[in-house]
């Protein structure tokens, strides 16, 4: 009996432990707005300054091909990491790459691509706080989404993208979109 | 370059420990004495090499080295070089290099102090202390690396979170981390004492010091943390229950009952496996909360960037050094000596019944937190616990170990009588009796809280039973003018006892005052309006535009008047950081004895007012001179001849040499 006192602490600490092991399989914010297998929320973003009146990026743009969205800002450190490779993905032309300035002053996020070099077909400003990039589900930037033809986000990349998430991840994804 | 050899030190203080875990331990199995004088040159050579590597990422911050991705992430140019610096360990890689620094530190410091340390026993507990900075090492070095680059490097960073760039929170969390890695000491030397099969009242002399020093820490990083929400989350409160201040009061707990269980080890070789158990706890407690803290299992305002590799890698951390020294303990503690008996009637009784409501407070505590993971995991829905629950199981509890705090230390050894006690503390009692009930008429009556009696009730008893036990010590009352003399003799250890007793009462005032009757008002007030707050009139005079180092701030001015003159100006602020762009703000605090005038600027509404937040929050000052007077207890105790570390030892050899 007294042996068995001396057993309790390492009992209650294995319950303890498997509850840890569940809870790490769980999100306890579980934010439910990650809208994969969703149509893209309805938008209609204005276009940067400079890029011409009619680059914005709105929810029908987003149709007929497959696209990439990803989410920046003039504010983003890991942006600028991702940023070569997005231009250098633009010259496969496998993708349309389309760009969310969020969360930004839409000068400063349109003179941050004149300075590292511009990937992207639309980009539309979405200002704090953010509205529209809230609906799409982005919990920060960089952020990217795989959409389909049918305008149905089908993917969702957390974090600056790199040349290996790219070629494991992303582009099968892409091409398989693509064929169907 | 720099960068290249902090994270090139890292891994040699990982060989080293890996080293220093397997070698001396082994040389304390089979009696070889060279291979447990390892111990010491592995534990000052690893401690020289995390060093490097804390020396190393420093550098990287003040230098604004941004090509490393640590500091770009987390600095800016602009910023004041004290939160540059404050910045290394305001984030997980660089916070987890303070946590391994620290426990290297006190491992050199085993080496340093612990000349007088049995051998075998200093081995082991040195290899137990490299075993977890093996676990920390790795974990930094596979899943955490603080000196990955950046390429290309950005022209600046990220910027620290504002609300972090307070000088009250530059020192707390090296002052927690040196409470949750003091606490590691005791760990090592109950898991060596496991080993050795023995407890004794030199390892209790041994354990004690480092223990009260973590305590002193943990306590200081605690009180800081809470004075820090208290004057710029801007709501007036201190303290919200949140998981990760519940990770630190946990170990709080348990370390101020193993502070009190190693006294009846030392005093009266007594209580053993029990301390030994505490010492395990306390530590396991500072564990969970790293884990708690940086696995993202639990939603707190605290939490780090969270990422499930991190999780799995401190989760396995956490099985290994909790599970394995829990899994040791019911293996070898069952065996050990049955110390000193005595009757549940004595000090060692009052000490014992401390400890119990002690660790059942820490165990509500921790279910409590722990509570909506579990309803989570078994499909209960998603809940919070609030303060609500803690409040209604929490503070029953630490109601009657008040009431024996002022009842244990009139009690002798071994066999107390209680009667007698009792009897020399019936004046604290009927004073006790005649507040409540003078406090309930001046609050008038059930106008207030039906618990305010019992909160300054307990204060009184607290306090009148502390000051009366040393008032009988220095015979205060039978040899009046020896008195004096009788206080300076008496133990430092003495002083200690009474003076942290007696921040707990201070404390208890605080708690109930500011918890019943705290006055707010929040309006919109136009410039010159005047709104009447615990009797003060607060008139807002005007809102100016004021730049700071890296943000501009809306200043306001407001009047304070009291019975019609104005007798001070208080300027809260509504702070906008540059980099990143966030607002915080900043109250403006009145302190006096019976409370604090809280004033807090908000935005400006459209027709012309602002949104401002008045309060009084009464004897919110006890609140942190109770804090203080704990600190100034441990010190004081730690300053103890006996405390001294390897004192005894010193001791013997100088009577020999006489």
């Amino acid at each position: 009996m007294r042996r068995a006192l001396f057993l309790l602490p390492v009992a209650i600490f294995g319950i303890m432990a498997l509850l840890f092991v569940k809870g790490l399989t769980m999100d306890p914010k579980t934010i439910p707005s990650v809208l994969i297998d969703r149509p893209v929320p309805e938008m209609a973003l204005a276009a940067l300054p400079g890029r011409g009146e009619t680059s914005g990026l709105a929810t029908n743009d987003l149709k007929g091909r497959v696209s990439l969205v990803n989410i920046y800002g003039s504010w983003c450190i890991a942006c600028v990491q991702e940023h070569p490779y997005l231009l250098e993905y633009k010259k496969t032309g496998l993708v349309a790459i389309h760009g969310i300035d969020w969360r930004d002053d839409p000068a400063l996020g349109a003179a941050w691509l004149k300075k590292h070099g511009d990937p992207y077909e639309r980009v539309g400003v979405d200002p704090a706080p953010g509205r529209a990039a809230v609906d799409f589900g982005v919990t920060g930037a960089p952020e990217s989404f795989i959409v389909d033809k049918a305008g149905i986000i089908r993917y969702k990349h957390i974090g600056p993208i790199s040349p290996e998430v790219w070629t494991k991840t992303l582009l099968p994804i892409i091409r398989e979109l693509d064929k169907k | 370059m720099i960068a290249e050899i902090g994270h090139f030190a890292l891994v040699l203080a990982l060989c080293v420990a890996l080293v220093q875990a397997v070698v001396p331990l082994m040389g304390a199995n089979r009696g070889w004495a060279s291979w447990m004088a390892v111990a010491g040159p592995a534990s000052s050579l690893q401690f020289l090499f995390i060093a490097v590597a804390f020396g190393a990422l420093t550098n990287a911050y003040v230098t604004s080295d941004f090509s490393v991705m640590n500091v770009a992430q987390n600095s800016h140019t602009e910023k004041p070089m004290l939160y540059k610096v404050a910045g290394v360990w305001g984030n997980h890689e660089g916070s987890l290099l303070l946590w391994i620094t620290i426990l290297a530190l006190f491992g050199f410091a085993v080496t340093l102090f612990g000349r007088n340390l049995p051998p075998g026993l200093k081995s082991r507990a040195l290899s137990v202390q490299a075993m977890i900075s093996v676990g920390f090492l790795a974990f930094i070095l596979l899943t955490s690396n603080p000196f990955a680059r950046l390429e290309p490097p950005p022209m600046d960073g990220n910027g620290l979170n504002p609300m972090l760039q307070d000088p009250g929170l530059a020192f707390h969390p090296p002052m927690l981390y040196l409470g949750y890695v003091g606490f590691s000491m005791a760990f090592s030397f109950a898991i060596a004492a496991l080993l050795e099969g023995r407890v004794d009242a030199a390892w209790a002399r041994w354990v004690r010091p480092w223990t009260l020093a973590a305590w002193i820490f943990l306590t200081g990083g605690i009180i800081l943390g809470s004075w820090w929400a208290y004057y710029t989350l801007g709501w007036g409160g201190w303290w919200y229950w949140d998981p990760v201040e519940n990770a630190s009061f946990m170990p709080w707990l348990a370390g101020t009952a193993l502070l009190h269980s190693a006294v009846v080890v030392e005093k009266r070789d007594a209580l053993k496996s029990w301390t030994i158990l505490l010492a395990i706890v306390a530590f396991g407690f500072s564990l969970l909360g790293t884990f708690l803290v940086r696995s993202g299992v639990l939603t707190s305002v605290h939490a780090f960037a969270t990422d499930p590799a991190r999780g799995v890698f401190v989760l396995l951390l956490l099985c290994l050094a909790v599970g394995g020294s829990f899994t040791l303990y019911a293996m070898r503690a069952p065996a050990m000596k049955m110390g000193g008996l005595f009757s549940p009637i004595s000090r060692e009784g009052a000490l014992l019944l401390n400890n119990v409501l002690m660790a059942t407070g820490a165990a509500t505590v921790l279910l409590g937190t722990l509570y909506p993971l579990i309803a989570d995991a078994l499909n209960l829905g998603k809940v919070s616990v609030g303060p609500p629950f803690f409040n209604a199981v929490f503070l029953p509890l630490m109601a009657p170990m008040v009431v024996v705090m002022a009842v244990g230390p009139m009690m002798a050894w071994k066999r107390g009588d209680l009667a007698g006690v009792l009897g020399r503390l019936k004046f604290a009692a009927a004073i006790a009796l005649g507040g409540a009930m003078l406090v309930w008429f001046l609050q008038g009556g059930s106008a207030g809280p039906w618990w305010t009696g019992i909160g300054f009730a307990l204060a009184l008893w607290l306090g009148l039973g502390t000051l009366l036990d040393l008032a009988e010590r220095i015979r205060l009352f039978q040899a009046p003018g020896e008195a004096l003399g009788r206080a300076a003799r008496l133990p430092r250890s003495s002083w200690g006892m009474v003076l942290a007793h007696l921040g707990v009462a201070v404390f208890i005032v605080g708690l109930t005052a500011s918890s019943a009757w705290t006055t707010e008002r929040i309006q919109s007030q136009k410039i010159g309006e005047t709104v009447t707050v615990g009797g003060f009139g607060i008139t807002l005079t005007g809102v100016h535009e004021v730049p700071g180092p890296n943000y501009t701030a809306s200043r306001a001015s407001f009047d304070i008047s009291k019975d019609g003159s104005v007798i001070d100006v208080m300027q809260p602020e509504k702070r906008t950081y540059r980099m990143p762009p966030r607002p915080t703000t900043t109250a403006a605090i009145r302190s006096g004895l019976l409370g604090d005038l809280y004033v807090v600027i908000g935005d400006a509404d459209p027709k012309g007012g602002y949104v401002t937040r008045l309060y009084f929050n009464p004897c919110i000052p006890w609140l942190w001179a109770g804090g203080a007077l704990l600190v100034i207890g441990g010190l004081i105790s730690l300053g103890d001849r006996r405390h001294r570390i390897g004192a005894p030892a010193q001791a013997a050899t100088r009577r020999v040499a006489a």
